[in-house]
């Protein structure tokens, strides 16, 4: 009994032994002295930076396409018609200065289709301009007609000054064209966003083949001897690439932490000019913050095995 | 065969320079002992570098554990060479210990390189270790240990992960004489499981004490092959 019990103990310690060496195994291995080679300080560094600026360049990405969707929701609308002091008589005095209008539309070959807008129909017109303030303005809005132009034809130029007559003060006005010339503002900022970010996408790659370099210049003997051992290509560079995808993770968390307040507050600032309910483009951002790590860590390690490959090529 | 020669030729500089090594022709059976003797720049260390992969031939042809040797220049299926290597164990006049790495560290690295299980790393290592003994400096860097010391991790290195071929470069040249006949016994037993075995050396008094074998190059000529020489594997 003794007996089977010792046996028992030898065994259990021996588990134990077993495992800790297994948990040991992936954690401790730095046959190459990378800890040293490639220290935890500058890179991280310029990784953060690098992840900072991606996250606003992100950021600049998103707000800019989602004023350009309102805009264009905007255009859609077609041409407006303003008529002020809508209620009062009309020129011919027989109906309001808004039916003279309707009607004088309605009589218009041009003309495919007129519809008045309701206040809330107005208010939300204005919202891409004004904001959530467009509900509840003080002043007294004009009353506002949208026209559909019939198929083929085109606004003649006379069109204002002739409901002019019906009721001085009216206004035709075309905000396509104004719509165009901000979604093309908005869809050059995106461009830009997005160039910054491939710029900070090469600046990383370079950065990290530089360390790499450097690394393998530090290790230069070592890795020689472990060539000679019969280490392959794939044992040495994993061991880089292990290393400097977990410094660009690390650098690049760093950075996305720093990151995550400055876009709380842009997405703050721009919640006035979004659609109603448009928290889309913060939770993106925020999604695209999070994967920004993750990415770090897959550059770090592409180019790190991308880099050690090639450096090895030489090594007979 | 484990090692066949033909005719191979190697030069350091550019195309014209002079040849480290002339048209050797030789062959060392598997299971083999070879002592490599000759004066200092003869070419033994030239010779073994050529066997342990870390240069190519620039004329002839060569064949290590039965696998053609690409010459210098053509290009080589890498991981081939590389599994290679991992049969071959090399004790570097230099050393070549990683300086970074304690003792234990360095003498696992072939095991480490095999993959093998941690387990049985750390049992082959302690053993070998205390085989040379300095099982109790196996936390050492190598700059912590006198010359001798690191020639006996360098040779626990080169034998750890029982090579088929074992390549030792005048590796008694930091050793005392009992330290030299401690490490004789070793490569002895070696050969005698079946390991190829070739020692560079200058130490003509070990040779007289250990007779066997000899391959003796002068100036990189081949200018004895005593394959008949009295040491027997398996006397
Ligand atoms: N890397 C190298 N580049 C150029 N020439 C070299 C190189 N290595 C060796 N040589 C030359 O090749 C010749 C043979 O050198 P090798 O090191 O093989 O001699 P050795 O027999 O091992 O000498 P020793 O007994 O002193 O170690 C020498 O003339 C040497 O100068
Ligand atoms: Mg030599």
């Amino acid at each position: 009994m003794p007996d089977r019990a010792d046996q028992h103990a030898a065994r259990r310690a021996d588990a134990a032994d077993r495992a800790r060496a297994r948990a040991l195994r992936p954690a401790r291995r730095d046959d190459l002295g990378l800890r040293r080679a490639l220290s935890d300080r500058l890179l991280p560094f310029l990784v953060a930076a690098m992840t900072f600026l991606a996250a606003l360049a992100l950021a600049g990405f998103s707000a800019s396409s989602d004023m350009a969707a309102s805009w264009r929701g905007a255009a859609t609308t077609g041409v407006v018609v303003q008529i002020p002091n809508a209620g009062a008589p009309a020129a011919s005095g027989h109906t309001t200065r808004r039916d003279a209008v309707l009607n004088a539309l309605g009589a218009m070959r041009w003309v495919s289709a007129e519809t008045p807008l309701s206040d809330a129909a107005l208010a939300d017109l204005l919202r891409p301009w004004l904001g959530a303030a467009a509900a509840n303005l003080v002043v007294p809005l004009p009353a506002v007609v949208v026209l559909r132009l019939a198929p083929g034809s085109s606004m003649p130029a006379d069109a204002e000054a002739a409901l002019d007559r019906l009721a001085p003060g009216t206004m035709i006005e075309n905000p396509g064209i104004w719509v165009t010339r901000l979604t093309r503002l908005a869809t050059s900022l995106q461009a830009l966003s997005f160039l910054v970010l491939l710029i900070v996408a090469l600046i990383a790659v370079s950065v990290i083949a530089v360390a790499t370099r450097a690394g393998l210049a530090a290790r230069r003997q070592s890795i020689a001897i472990v060539h000679l051992l019969g280490a392959t290509d794939g044992f040495i560079a994993s061991r880089f690439a292990r290393r400097l995808g977990l410094l660009c993770l690390s650098g690049a968390a760093i950075g996305a932490l720093v990151a995550l307040p400055v876009l709380l507050a842009l997405g703050r600032l721009a919640t006035p000019f979004l659609p109603a309910g448009g928290t889309s483009a913060a939770t993106a951002n925020l999604v695209a913050l999070a994967l920004l790590p993750p990415l770090a860590w897959l550059i770090g390690w592409a180019t790190a095995q991308i880099a050690v490959r090639r450096w090895l090529a030489r090594l007979t | 065969m484990v090692v066949r020669l033909d005719k191979v030729g190697l030069r350091y500089g550019p195309a014209g320079a002079e040849e480290a090594l002339h048209a050797l022709t030789l062959t060392v059976p598997q299971g083999g002992f070879r002592w490599l003797q000759g004066p200092s720049g003869a070419g033994k260390s030239s010779l073994l570098r050529l066997l342990y992969l870390e240069a190519r031939p620039t004329s002839g042809r060569l064949a290590v554990l039965n696998t053609d040797i690409p010459p210098q220049g053509s290009p080589a299926a890498r991981a081939r060479l590389a599994r290679l290597r991992r049969r071959i164990g090399v004790v570097f006049q230099d050393f070549r210990l990683l300086p970074h790495l304690t003792a234990f560290e360095n003498v696992a690295l072939p095991l480490r390189i095999a993959a093998r299980p941690e387990g049985q790393i750390r049992a082959d290592v302690q053993e070998i270790l205390a085989w040379v003994g300095l099982g109790r400096r196996r936390d050492a860097h190598p700059h912590e240990l006198s010359g001798g010391e690191q020639q006996r991790i360098a040779i626990a290195r080169a034998v750890v992960h029982r090579p088929a071929l074992l390549l030792a470069d005048e590796p008694t040249g930091n050793l005392d004489d009992v330290q030299a006949e401690r490490l004789m016994q070793l490569l002895r037993e070696m050969n005698r499981l079946g390991t190829t075995v070739i020692v560079a050396t200058h130490n003509e008094s070990l040779v007289r004490r250990h007779p066997g074998p000899a391959l003796g190059l002068e100036a990189g000529r081949l200018v004895i092959d005593d394959a008949d020489g009295y040491y027997q594997a398996d006397a």
